[in-house]
């Protein structure tokens, strides 16, 4: 198991070298110029130095190879220094300093050149840093709901088979699975918001819960954007759950449980249900990078200036590399959990085995 | 006993009995099994109805969804008469208008044009690809390595993302070489069948690689038939089921992907209806025109349903083991 989960995490580095050649190649190929908003008074040999300082005068490999080197080793670096410095959880540490180097004009140590945003002229690592505790709240969330919805359906739509709740349940997951997020938000929207005036339709991100009443509004705020999300996770996972509950319950084991005088619930609860999680959790494992891909259309909604709503911005503002950033942590995101759910199922299913 | 009914002729006895009905079609059965599934009959009969009807549409309701009526703008439905009477609607407009006059019914039917259109050339743009890809993989023992890494790479990329991304840098040069509305539909096509075709890829390779150590396909090579005949003549037969099934996934898939690029703002242009344009336009005054959300959004929720359902009653439909049951 040990050598199959070294094998994967050594084939999962050319992946994501291929992933970000796909990117980059792809952004290369963009039209549009960092220089176009700087006013037509600034000769084009300084727009021309402007240029450069942003990195873009060297050789296309010369632009990927920094930016790889940006990405997997400055950047690491400063994280740890950060946390060497500031953080609570290492503070006690002493200070490490490994992103600063020796600048022999002004004879000192000064940090190194970080990958900048082309909008805002700061570290898009710190952009992305920022933003990220929205979608994980917001979408963290929505995958546990959405999970601890989905999980009893499941089990009750295969054990009574073909009963008006397993009808109903197929029913509801194949709308759910069917209807759009962009969708179901303006919906939800229209009807809570709107009409009963229940919950706020936006997603307030600068609000600070300091309180009890504060703590309610944000409930209250995010219970929309997570329905939404949920809606389309319990669709996926209460189906699969109903599936591998079906394949088991059918098995000889269960007859063979039944037989020897368990009792039904243990049956069902223990033996049953203990079988058909292998798949199920393997299919959670895959589906939480999809639903951070599917956050982009909720978070454009609702209003969450969470990664995906960055994404768009950046896009549209022709922020190449935060657009390259972005895109490769979703693709670091999906290989990770590749690999989970690979490593993961041979963890639980003892007959898998991979060496 | 002289009763000649009970008396047994010998010669009859061992004579061949013909079989009481003719022999019945695969497809017979297969579609004896479909009828069964309520869902499946609902859903397919919703994707015929919805495709006849963006067909047929413009030739029975011939208002222009472009043309402008600035006096007639934001014409409520017809059928919101029926609980206040002060709001102002049309005969001629059973749907109603948009702020600039359009008449909507004219622009659901436009709109569902573009989405079908996008929807079933993507599908059959991706179902080539993935069956092309699942076949050579399967068949080839040389190929299968490589097309199948290749196949790993493509599913793990994130495809929303990269979508947009995409969408977004080609517009221009494709707009300038196909006109704006020819250029968006190439684009959205070719990028939503470049990057859906992996799960067809994976599902045809496995079944090729089963079929293909089947006697029937052993007797094929040996009278001496070329490869590329036992692929046309042999395998693809045999998996014409998996490719139905994924054909309406990639169908829904599609529908959704067009609208919720449109829906973002990088889709088509904004004078050019479809669906998840229509939404995304009417999201920022639905307080006071939630038609024009609901409309748009139930099109594309009940086609995607349909398509999904069709789904399922094929899968059931078109398994033997299941048939019959």
């Amino acid at each position: 198991m040990l050598t199959f989960t070294i094998r994967r995490l050594i084939t999962s580095i050319p992946t994501l070298l291929f992933i970000s050649i796909v990117i980059f190649g792809l952004l290369q190929l963009a039209p549009g110029d960092p220089m176009a908003q700087v006013p037509l008074t600034v000769p084009p040999e300084v727009k021309q130095k402007m240029r450069e300082a942003l990195g873009l005068g060297a050789p296309v490999h010369i632009q990927y190879l920094k930016w790889l080197n940006q990405f997997f080793i400055v950047e690491p670096q400063f994280l740890i220094d950060w946390m060497t410095r500031d953080s609570f959880l290492f503070g006690w540490l002493p200070d490490t300093q490994l992103s600063m180097v020796y600048d022999p004009e002004l004879e000192k140590l000064v940090p190194q050149q970080r990958n900048i945003s082309w909008q805002t002229r700061s570290p898009i690592m710190d952009i992305v840093i920022q933003r990220i505790p929205q979608t994980l709240w917001v979408v963290g969330l929505a995958y546990i709901v959405g999970i601890l919805i989905a999980l009893p359906i499941g089990i009750y739509s295969a054990y009574r088979h073909y009963s008006v709740f397993d009808q109903a349940g197929t029913f509801i997951t194949m709308v759910g699975f069917s209807i759009p997020p962009f969708f179901t938000g303006p919906l939800l929207i229209v009807i809570f918001s709107v009409t009963l005036g229940w919950l706020p339709s936006i997603y307030d991100t600068t609000h600070v819960v300091n309180d009890w009443a504060s703590f309610k509004y944000q409930l209250s705020q995010m219970i929309l954007p997570v329905m939404v999300l949920a809606l389309q996770t319990t669709a996926q996972i209460s189906r699969y759950m109903r599936a591998s509950m079906l394949d088991n319950l059918n098995q000889d084991y269960v007859r063979t449980a039944r037989a020897k005088g368990l009792k039904e619930g243990v049956v069902v609860m223990v033996h049953v249900l203990r079988n058909s999680m292998i798949p199920v959790i393997t299919v959670i494992a895959l589906g939480v990078p999809s639903i951070f891909g599917g956050a982009i259309i909720t978070e454009n909604v609702f209003g969450v200036n969470g990664i995906g709503q960055l994404l768009i911005t950046a896009l549209f503002a022709n922020d190449i590399p935060m657009v390259m950033t972005i895109t490769f942590i979703f693709a670091i995101m999906i290989v990770v959990f590749n690999l989970i759910a690979d490593v993961l199922y041979g963890v639980l299913d003892p007959r898998i085995r991979y060496d | 006993m002289t009763d000649t009914a009970n008396e047994i002729d010998p010669y009859a006895a061992l004579q061949d009995k013909e079989p009481g009905t003719p022999p019945r079609n695969q497809w017979l059965d297969v579609w004896d099994q479909f009828k069964k599934h309520k869902g499946a009959v609902f859903g397919g009969g919703f994707l015929v109805f919805i495709t006849l009807a963006v067909l047929l549409g413009p030739y029975l309701w011939t208002v222009d969804a472009q043309k402008l009526d600035i006096r007639n703008k934001n014409v409520r439905p017809i059928w919101t008469a029926l609980f206040s009477s002060d709001v102002k609607t049309l005969w001629a407009r059973p749907f109603g208008t948009d702020n600039l006059g359009r008449d909507l019914l004219a622009q659901m039917i436009a709109g569902g044009r573009a989405s079908m259109a996008v929807g079933w050339t993507a599908m059959l743009l991706s179902l080539s690809i993935g069956t092309g890809v699942g076949v050579a993989a399967g068949y080839f023992k040389r190929l299968d390595g490589l097309l199948m890494r290749l196949t790993d790479l493509f599913l793990s990329l994130p495809i929303l993302p990269l979508l947009l991304v995409a969408v977004t840098l080609f517009r221009q040069p494709l707009r300038a070489n196909f006109g704006p509305e020819g250029g968006m539909f190439i684009l959205i096509v070719v990028v939503v069948g470049l990057t859906s075709w992996m799960q067809t890829a994976r599902i045809v390779r496995g079944e090729i690689l089963a079929l293909k150590e089947r006697e029937f396909i052993l007797a094929a090579r040996s009278i001496g038939t070329t490869s590329g005949a036992i692929i046309r003549r042999h395998l693809l037969p045999n998996v014409i089921s998996p490719i139905m099934v994924s054909a309406t996934l990639g169908l829904a898939v599609a529908i959704i992907t067009e609208s919720a690029l449109s829906f973002l703002g990088v889709g088509f242009p904004s004078d050019f209806p479809t669906w998840g344009k229509m939404l995304a336009d009417a999201v920022p005054r639905m307080e006071e025109y939630p038609e024009r959300v609901l409309l748009p959004g139930i099109a594309i929720s009940l086609t995607v349903l349909g398509v999904n359902y069709l789904g399922d009653g094929l899968r059931d439909a078109l398994d033997p083991r299941i048939r019959g049951r």
